[in-house]
């Protein structure tokens, strides 16, 4: 099996952010919240990416932003793929009124813009990490419903599901063995898309001043942190959108080879 | 009556019925909040007489219950009262701030769908080659950059190095067209940018997962050009998830926008309903969130709709 | 080479010579272009105001819900807005001097009981209504009654009764009171035709300008009033007012010349802005301070010790180092600065001291479970940032310190002289009686430290009647000692108000007051042709 090098590169760039993520604590040079030099300090051999607002060493906080980030974004993500695909198939293979009442109760969560509902729920709860996942979640499965539901639906009036339903297979079995083989491509496709948003999304929530909680940080809120300096010319806000934009397309390269695989999969010609 | 027509009819009755729901939930939501709107209004300057006074004088003391039905009663008779943070009427005030928001969706969309759905087709003709790549590559880094980033980046090249759009996009009335497309010209940019490439890219998976079928092989071997049979057979065949993320998008343009708005100052519906739901002033957060929802349903009836159209075996049911 | 540039900016006032002519000749003779720009604004100065013109300014706070109504103003496009279209009877003038407003004189009677402020004659609101005593007691009277919703509510306290004298407005004070003319000088006690209990949010004043445009959190645009009373201010032809609350927004609006003048300049970014052509930063000193407050009766705070232990455990100069870059002062746990007349500057600077702060600690007898601190970024600029210093500072006395953000949104209402322990700020007052009887008075509405102390309130009593300037000096020093020693402020820094102009804005003055020039700007500058 030949990997294609944008794939390559994806993996590379994906392994070595999360595994950055893991070790963090062993990486960094210095701590999270440790102030070790002045304001806004130029890259150096002590400092590898200057100071940050207040002096702390932003390569360290980076690293430890990375953990924090990619941490939230991948189980924010596994939880809207879990909730909202497994949500979209039972409702497009039960039809009817089950179809319905899921549809148009995800319908009204998903009336209420996504960023006021969090803006909302977050000043009600206290702002920790599960929270902040849950909730993010939670609003982004009704994203994937909605897609996963879409495929679904065409896929239910083909012949092969029908012959599977006279033969009398429960609807898990319709669900896992007959509907989510056929549907894998353009969900993962989405999948990719979605860890992008959510990575964006605790991004907003940061520079909206609701993520996770000082000293701790995330990207998005280095970028806050430090965004006044970029009318004059200071990178330090540079880094975190870099790593950002980095980690995203990595992913994405990822998820395009996968995307790929699975219609070679299928018996097309790919 | 054509079973089309009666599934239209159905989905309409049951989007009233859900905005119905929606104002509900979001009422029950700002009630929940901690504090209330006479605190806020007073702010730090609150002492307990002055925030009796002005519960007295906004009617707050009513219980919820009542207060819910008294705006509901208005609304049925089009009449969505007035702010209690600042006694002006809704209607005024929110449709100017809509008719802004529609203004800067509007011209966002129109570039970013169809150059989408262009880039899109234009991947899938040269699948796997640069130029399938390139628009791979911009468009994902173009959606990976937190789009309050873009703004600044832009503005600063743009408009403090160059000088060319300005970079507080605030319009009014009595403004040209041309100076006020001058003034959102920053913000069009980025919020092209942010929704080019989730729908451009559904658009290339979609296509590309008809692509497999036997009938587009079937197309090829007949000696038919590629652009024709991505848009004779591919493409009508792939409309359903297209429509379904444009019109996400789309909705996105009108509802989400609230950081491009706090970034360039834009007075659209965004900033005025985080206003106001910070100061728990809830007949205004009721009416924005039932525009919006309104807006969210419409467009999603839409999608449905295109959706059944699109599908033969979905139109014809057995 | 003082007289040559002297010369040459005469020639650029008179229009004989452009300003980009004069920035290359005062190079040519050693000068860099920000002083050779500031001597310009000397010289046109000095040529007096240019009239004409519309001058934008981009200010932070301004949202949606705001109303033109006076009473409710509370932050700083409100104000500015009241500033533009209203007169109060009095202002506090860049010195700290009473100027005279719609009230022509002022006299006290000995025991400072009963005020008598005879009104301007001649003044017309914008509707071609004439003003009269009556308006005056009408206005007070909204914002005092038991009706009032006013922001002025908590000043008003100490009337006792108003009348009205022929041409005159009496006030008579329950208690005596020095200060009173400070007190009514207050930003929303604006003059309206009859009180504006008709239509508060009417937006009819006397001021300097009309209002032509009013969209709540976006813009406000106001035209010359024509019938002015006051020539000496109000020069360029229209004033108009952006609400632009994100930080790089505002500056960049600046930078690329859509406003002249910006409030809130962050202090990180303030050196930077400088040097960007055209734009000057602007700052000074007041009595605006950001502090950290303890509740002194709720655990463990009701422990002097602890309290101690915390205010020796922040580093005040790393704060004004880090957080203000500079534009500010050290604090030194009471609200008072050089800013304020009858100040003691002789109370020893508090300093970092890990190892007292340890000791005191230990001696506190904290079980060692976190402190919490209450944060959010609205609490003061830098607020999170702070915290995260003070964090740092006290781990290093091994007090197990524990920040927690909070939101923006409803800080001020659920976190804020609600939690025992957490960030504010003050903006400070014209004078110490006020700012202590707002906030440390036993009774005071926003004892926000819960601070107690019967010997404090006493002495609080006793300076306000006290018309001897050094008896009241050596009273106020008594009580900072006092609250500096026991009370649950922790007052790392005072900040300067840091303000970006355009270069061709003439007539800016330092004010510390108010942000802004007293949030005056609008009606005091003018643009330079």
């Amino acid at each position: 099996m030949r990997i294609p090098l944008a794939a390559l590169l994806g993996l590379f760039f994906t392994g070595l952010f999360f595994l950055m993520a893991i070790f963090a604590g062993w990486i960094a040079p210095y701590g999270m919240a440790e102030i070790v030099g002045d304001v806004w300090e130029p890259p150096s051999d002590q400092f590898l990416l200057g100071t940050d607002s207040i002096g702390r060493d932003l390569f360290s906080r980076m690293i430890y932003g990375g953990q924090t980030t990619i941490f939230i974004a991948t189980a924010a993500t596994a939880l809207s793929f879990i909730t909202g695909s497994v949500l979209g198939f039972f409702a497009a293979v039960s039809g009817g009124w089950v179809d319905q009442a899921i549809s148009r109760f995800v319908d009204l969560i998903m009336s209420i813009p996504s960023l006021i509902f969090a803006l909302v729920v977050l000043s009600v709860m206290p702002t920790t990490i599960t929270i902040l996942i849950v909730l993010m979640g939670l609003l982004d499965s009704t994203r994937v419903f909605r897609l996963a539901r879409a495929v679904a639906v065409d896929i239910t009036v083909m012949d092969f599901v029908e012959a599977a339903r006279l033969r009398g297979e429960k609807t898990g079995w319709i669900i896992f063995r007959e509907i989510l083989p056929n549907a894998l491509s353009p969900l993962v496709a989405e999948m990719g898309l979605r860890f992008i948003f959510a990575v964006l999304f605790v991004s907003t929530l940061s520079f909206l001043g609701l993520g996770v909680q000082p000293p701790q940080a995330d990207w998005g809120g280095i970028v806050k942190e430090n965004k006044e300096g970029i009318n004059y010319g200071i990178a330090a806000a540079l880094y975190p959108a870099y790593a950002i934009a980095v980690l995203c397309i990595s992913i994405n390269l990822v998820a395009d080879w996968v995307l790929n695989r699975t219609t070679s999969l299928k018996g097309g010609r790919g | 009556m054509h079973p089309i027509l009666k599934l239209v009819a159905q989905r309409v009755a049951l989007g009233c019925l859900l905005l119905f729901a929606a104002s509900v939930l979001i009422f029950a939501g700002t009630t929940i909040l901690p504090g209330d709107v006479a605190q806020q209004i007073l702010g730090q300057a609150a002492t307990p007489e002055n925030l009796a006074n002005l519960r007295a004088e906004l009617g707050l003391n009513d219980p919820p219950l009542t207060r819910y039905f008294s705006w509901l009663g208005g609304v049925m008779q089009g009449d969505l009262g007035t702010a209690l943070t600042n006694g002006r009427d809704i209607a005024e005030s929110l449709g100017d701030r809509l008719s802004n928001t529609l203004f800067l969706a509007f011209w966002a969309a129109l570039i970013s769908v169809p150059l989408a759905i262009f880039l899109g087709l234009l991947a899938v003709r040269y699948k796997d080659r640069w130029p399938d790549k390139l628009i791979s590559g911009v468009t994902l880094t173009t959606i990976s950059i937190p789009e309050f980033m873009i703004g600044y980046i832009l503005i600063y090249w743009i408009s403090i190095r160059f000088g060319w759009f300005s970079s507080v996009a605030i319009i009014n009335d009595s403004m040209s067209l041309g100076q006020k497309l001058n003034a959102i010209a920053i913000p069009v940019m980025v919020l092209t940018l942010v929704v080019l490439a989730h729908m451009m890219r559904m658009t290339r998976a979609a296509i590309l997962n008809v692509m497999q079928s036997a009938y587009i092989e079937t197309a090829e071997l007949k000696g038919m050009p590629m652009l024709k049979i991505i848009r004779k057979h591919a493409f009508p065949n792939a409309i359903a998830p297209i429509v379904n993320v444009v019109m996400i998008n789309l909705a996105y343009l009108v509802v989400g926008v609230v950081v491009v708005e706090v970034v360039f100052a834009y007075p659209g519906m965004g900033q005025y309903l985080v206003d106001h739901v910070a100061k728990r002033d809830i007949p205004v957060v009721q009416a924005c969130g039932l525009i919006f929802a309104a807006v969210y349903i419409g467009l999603n009836l839409v999608a449905d709709i295109v959706s059944i159209l699109a599908n033969p075996r979905l139109r014809h049911p057995k | 080479m003082n007289d040559q540039l002297k010369y040459y900016s005469d020639r650029v006032t008179k229009g004989l010579m452009t300003r980009r002519e004069f920035v290359g000749r005062a190079a040519a003779l050693g000068v860099t272009a920000a002083v050779a720009n500031s001597m310009l604004a000397t010289a046109a100065k000095a040529a007096g105001p240019v009239k004409g013109g519309t001058i934008r300014m981009g200010i932070q706070g301004g949202e949606s819900t705001n109303s033109l109504d006076p009473a409710l103003a509370a932050s700083a496009v409100p104000t500015v807005n009241l500033r533009n279209f209203g007169d109060c009877l009095v202002n506090v003038a860049p010195d700290g001097s009473i100027e005279n407003r719609l009230a022509e004189s002022i006299e006290a009677s000995a025991d400072a009981k009963t005020w008598n402020f005879k009104i301007r004659k001649g003044v017309e609101f914008h509707n071609g209504k004439s003003l009269t005593p009556d308006d005056v007691m009408r206005t007070m009277e909204r914002h005092s009654n038991e009706d009032a919703t006013s922001g002025a509510l908590g000043i008003m306290q100490g009337i006792e009764s108003m009348a009205v004298d022929g041409d005159n407005f009496q006030v008579t004070l329950s208690t005596p009171n020095a200060d009173l003319p400070y007190l009514l000088a207050d930003y929303h006690l604006q003059i309206q035709p009859d009180g504006g209990f008709d239509d508060p949010a009417s937006g009819i004043g006397t001021g300097a300008y009309m209002i032509e445009v009013d969209e709540p959190g976006v813009r406000h645009l106001f035209k010359k009033n024509p019938n002015y009373w006051d020539d000496s201010i109000g020069h360029a032809d229209e004033i108009e007012v952006l609400a632009l609350n994100d930080t790089t927004a505002r500056t960049a609006a600046l930078q690329s010349g859509q406003v002249h003048i910006i409030d809130r300049v962050e202090p990180k970014i303030a050196q930077l802005l400088d040097r960007a052509p055209n734009v000057n930063v602007k700052s000074v000193s007041g009595p605006g301070h950001y502090v950290f407050i303890m509740h002194c009766n709720t655990a463990p705070f009701d422990n002097a010790d602890l309290r101690m232990a915390l205010k020796l455990a922040i580093n005040r100069e790393e704060m004004v180092d880090k957080i203000l870059r500079g534009y500010g002062t050290t604090g030194n746990d009471f609200p008072i600065n050089k800013a304020y007349p009858l100040f003691d500057d002789t109370i020893p600077q508090r300093t970092y001291d890990a190892a007292l702060a340890a000791e005191h600690y230990k001696k506190s007898g904290h079980d060692g479970s976190p402190i919490i601190l209450q944060v959010a970024d609205g609490a003061f600029p830098g607020a999170v940032d702070a915290a995260a210093l003070f964090q740092q500072s006290a781990q290093a006395a091994g007090i197990p310190l524990e920040i927690k953000r909070e939101p923006n949104d409803g800080y001020w209402s659920e976190i804020w002289n609600v939690q025992p322990f957490c960030a504010s700020y003050w903006s400070g007052r014209p004078v110490q009686d006020q700012m202590y009887s707002t906030a440390y008075l036993s009774t005071a509405d926003w004892n926000d430290t819960r601070f107690f102390n019967d010997e404090f309130d006493a002495l609080l009593n006793s300076a306000k009647a006290e018309l001897d300037n050094t008896k009241r000096k050596e009273i106020y020093s008594q009580m900072a000692n006092i609250l500096r020693d026991e009370g649950g402020l922790i007052c790392p820094m005072f900040n300067d108000s840091v303000e970006g102009v355009a270069s061709n804005v003439g007539g800016w003055i330092e004010d510390p007051n108010l942000t802004i020039m007293n949030c005056m700007a609008g009606i005091k500058c003018w643009l330079d042709a």
